[in-house]
């Protein structure tokens, strides 16, 4: 009996995504493990892979389909022995009323028409093969670039014509003033969560100054002598809160409305600013690991959210983030909380300034951070307590060398 | 006072296709003719000659029977039925015309057409009125002072091609498509061919490499050839003496006839310009790509609006601005670069695109593939294994720019690239492209592997 492929849901609260492209056409043989299509969640492009071996007998929504329900069904998979004949018997005939069959009648009818409203000529572009290469060469999107030839056919002047971020029609129109850009499933995120956070989360902030001299000697001594790793010092950063979080359990929580969890493990959040947005990757088990070992975590995982690659998982979750603006030059900012969690630590550039230390002045390198809490989850006592740990060993950083306390 | 949605003025190539196609997408069509349905190309050009080569062609073959080993006494050949069949196929495609605009429901209307103003147009008596109208008057021979045809010794291309005897000794001045043709034709049936070019190589608009080995193939055989010269004059008695200067130095020789083939003038006169707003910069009507005239309404196709003076090229014209009038969606100006050329002499020249030097012009990064018909297996069992085939790539995008070509049946080939340019094929289509063995086409693979390094059989 054919198999429903589904719109696969890559994180607990997406409801729905887009099927931006295909890898595998109709009459194409997979087996388990084949990617068959990449699919934009709320924050990244997501590779699906086939679970179950046969041919794709039937693409039900084309690539380039916005707004598609997850566990609506998306293609059909042949089994081995079968036809195109039973496809057809699997989506029309009245035989056996199984509960698959109305799913996959309830896709086939309107689902697509209603749902997909670039459907008509997105499932494959037509240009010339010279208009491919052309735009390969210039790393141009196809899809984005409107076809001049016969039936809307990509031709070469089209796609030397057309200019990333403006529609075709806005240069034959003349310059214009303002660009319009659609706003991407992420910008929409974005959007959506943090106004909420900012209505709906009592948020309240605290501010500390940390004196970075000692942090920055033993960074400097230790890059010296570790010839394949430069920490940074928002590694450091990482692993203070980390171990703060671990001292301070009851800042380490999310909000949930009818409870608060704990968590026993330190799983920090770092904000990544990409080209349209940010994406908080997470380092699990901070106090768990070692400064070398989290750095190398960390550029891995940047690395990863700047290519899109990034799983569900290595996005989703953690009671904690860290937002840094400190290589722009920012001295002291205050973050939006990123719901359920209960705090973001806005950490701000290191800046010499003179400090009175027992009646003397003195310059020392200070790096002001303040963290935003969800005073639902976590109170002022609660929150400072947290922050004067954090302090503790971003002072002492031998500290965060010992390892777990 | 009638009136259409569409006037075309000039039944031509340009005319009348462009009438047929309006007709086509549901337009009142009229096309206004003074003379022969089918125009120059039909009646005085392109059609006739073909049929005098044809004749040339076979007894060229005829002289080299025994090559195949075929023999045969007695060759020659009747210059009036030579001349009547050329006629002949002349009448037969015009009146075919006739039946094809009759089957259009295209409305002829024989006289001269002149433009009124306001989407007017006077034939005769008779005022017609449509809101576009479509001049394609096509263009006559150029004459240059001290050349002026006379219709007895010095002809132009129409006296050419019905010649009453045939010219033991000719001079032709101007080697494009059109001088070739004749030189050709009459070098073949037995005549001594002197050919003057002012440009410094013959049919000067063809790749350079082309050009010299054509001139090295009419040389070979035996036709004279003067380039960077021109004629200073005539002196006609019972022939023509024709002094040639050549950088400086003249000379001077006998002949019984001149054809003067140096181009052509746009036929602009007498069409009513001065009514409406159309411009005629440099003896041309100023269009802008579609077409269109500086009078709304008004457009102009074909030789009236320039280089290349070709058939084809009128035609297509007259397609796309019928088909921009009736707003048909996909449409683009006609590219020059997409519009192949042909020469029918013996051997034939064929292209399409930019020439090598046009191209490094242009400072394009190119690669350049040839392949000689000496290597193709069909060639030599044809026994033509003379010429070449050479493409134009851009280096970076793989662009297929342009494709020269001479040697047998290469006017057929041509094509062939003609629609992978159009449809922007890259070398790696053409390269996966199968063909046909044994066929001259073959060649035409091979030089596009060639380019790339990759030729097979060379």
């Amino acid at each position: 009996m054919p198999i429903k492929i589904l719109m696969p849901a890559l994180s607990p609260t997406m409801t729905e995504g887009n099927l931006v492209k295909w890898h595998k056409k109709e009459g194409d043989a997979v087996k388990s493990g084949d990617l068959i299509a990449e699919i934009e969640t709320d924050k990244a492009t997501m590779e699906v892979e086939a679970v179950d071996e046969g041919i794709i007998g039937k693409i039900l929504i084309p690539e380039a389909s916005e707004n598609v329900k997850v566990n609506s069904t998306i293609a059909i998979l042949l089994e081995k022995g079968e036809s195109l004949a039973d496809l057809e018997g699997f989506i029309t005939t009245d035989a056996p009323l199984s509960p698959m069959k109305e799913v996959v009648l309830e896709t086939v009818e309107p689902v697509i028409v209603a749902e997909v409203p670039r459907s008509t000529s997105a499932s494959r572009i037509f240009a010339t093969p010279l208009a491919k290469r052309i735009a390969g060469d210039r790393g141009l999107n196809l899809a984005h670039i409107t076809g001049s030839g016969p039936h809307g056919r990509i031709i070469k002047d089209d796609v030397l014509a057309y200019t990333p971020g403006r529609s075709t029609a806005a240069i034959i129109a003349g310059p214009s003033p303002f660009q319009d850009r659609p706003v991407s499933n992420m910008r929409k995120v974005i959007g959506k969560r943090l106004t909420e956070s900012k209505q709906t989360v009592p948020h309240f902030y605290l501010t500390i100054d940390c004196a970075i001299d000692a942090l920055m000697q033993t960074r400097k001594s230790l890059n010296e002598n570790l010839p394949n790793t430069k920490l940074t010092v928002n590694d450091f950063v990482v692993k203070a809160v980390g171990m703060a979080l671990q001292e301070v359990p009851e800042a380490n929580a999310i909000w949930l409305g009818d409870s608060i969890r704990y968590f026993t493990q330190a799983d920090v959040s770092i904000a990544v600013a990409l080209e349209d947005g940010l994406i908080t990757p997470i380092v699990r088990g901070v106090n768990l690991k070692n400064l070398v070992a989290l750095s190398s975590e960390i550029k891995e995982l940047v690395q990863k959210a700047k290519d899109g690659k990034l799983k569900p998982e290595e996005f989703q979750g953690g009671a904690f983030t860290i937002s840094n603006l400190g290589m722009y030059g920012i001295q002291q900012f205050g973050a939006i909380i990123n719901p359920p969690q209960a705090c973001i630590l806005a950490v701000g550039a290191g800046v010499q300034k003179p400090v009175v230390v027992e009646g003397d002045i003195g310059i020392s390198t200070l790096m002001t951070c303040t963290l935003s809490v969800d005073h639902r989850v976590v109170d002022g006592a609660v929150g400072s307590t947290f922050l004067a740990a954090f302090k503790k060993y971003i002072e002492n950083p031998a500290l965060l060398l010992l390892g777990d306390l | 006072m009638q009136s259409f949605d569409i006037i075309v003025i000039g039944s031509g190539p340009g005319g009348y296709v462009a009438a047929i196609r309006a007709a086509q997408l549901g337009k009142k069509v009229a096309l206004v003719e003074k003379e022969n349905l089918g125009g120059v190309c039909l009646n005085w050009g392109c059609i006739p000659t073909k049929a005098l080569l044809r004749s040339a062609e076979i007894y060229h073959l005829m002289h080299r029977l025994e090559d195949f080993g075929l023999s045969a006494q007695n060759i020659k050949f009747d210059l009036k039925k030579i001349v009547a069949r050329s006629r002949a196929v002349a009448t037969q495609l015009s009146q075919g015309i006739a039946h094809l605009l009759k089957k259009n429901k295209v409305t002829v209307i024989k006289g001269h057409g002149k433009l009124l103003g306001q989407k007017k147009v006077q034939v005769g008596n008779d005022t017609l009125t449509a809101p576009h109208i479509i001049l394609a008057t096509g263009a006559r021979p150029r004459i240059l002072p001290g050349l002026e045809p006379d219709q007895k010794f010095v002809w132009t291309s129409k006296e050419a091609m019905i010649p009453e005897e045939f010219p033991n000794k000719l001079l032709v001045v101007g080697s494009g498509a059109i001088g070739m043709e004749f030189a050709s034709f009459y070098k073949t049936l037995g005549a001594e061919v002197t050919v003057v070019e002012l440009q410094p190589r013959i049919l000067p608009v063809e790749d350079e490499e082309i050009s010299k080995l054509a001139q090295k193939s009419f040389e070979k055989q035996g036709m004279k050839i003067y380039t960077g010269s021109t004629v200073k004059s005539l002196q006609k008695g019972k022939t023509v003496k024709a002094i040639i200067e050549t950088a400086g130095k003249t000379q001077e020789i006998t002949v019984d006839r001149v054809i003067v083939a140096i181009g052509i003038l746009a036929n602009t006169e007498a069409l009513g310009l001065e009514n409406t707003k159309v411009k005629v910069e440099k003896g041309q009507i100023k269009v802008n790509p579609w077409s269109e005239t500086d009078e709304p309404g008004v457009y102009a196709i074909g030789d009236l609006t320039g280089p290349p003076w070709l058939a084809h090229k009128a035609s297509h014209e007259g397609i796309i601005c019928v088909e921009k009038i009736a707003g048909v969606k996909g449409i683009h100006p006609l590219s020059a670069q997409n519009v192949p050329g042909c020469t029918y002499s013996i051997p034939q020249i064929a292209s399409v695109g930019l020439t090598e030097a046009t191209a490094k012009a242009k400072g394009l990064k190119i690669r350049v593939g040839s392949f000689p018909y000496k290597g193709n297996g069909k060639a030599i069992a044809l026994g033509e294994d003379e010429g070449l085939i050479k493409t134009i790539f851009d280096a970076n995008t793989g662009e297929l720019l342009g494709a020269h070509m001479i040697g047998a049946e290469v006017t057929e080939l041509i094509q062939g690239y003609t629609l992978a340019k159009t449809l922007e094929t890259t070398e790696e289509e053409l390269m996966h492209t199968v063909f046909p063995h044994p066929t001259l086409s073959e060649m035409m693979h091979e030089a596009v592997l060639s380019a790339f390094d990759r030729v097979i059989h060379f």
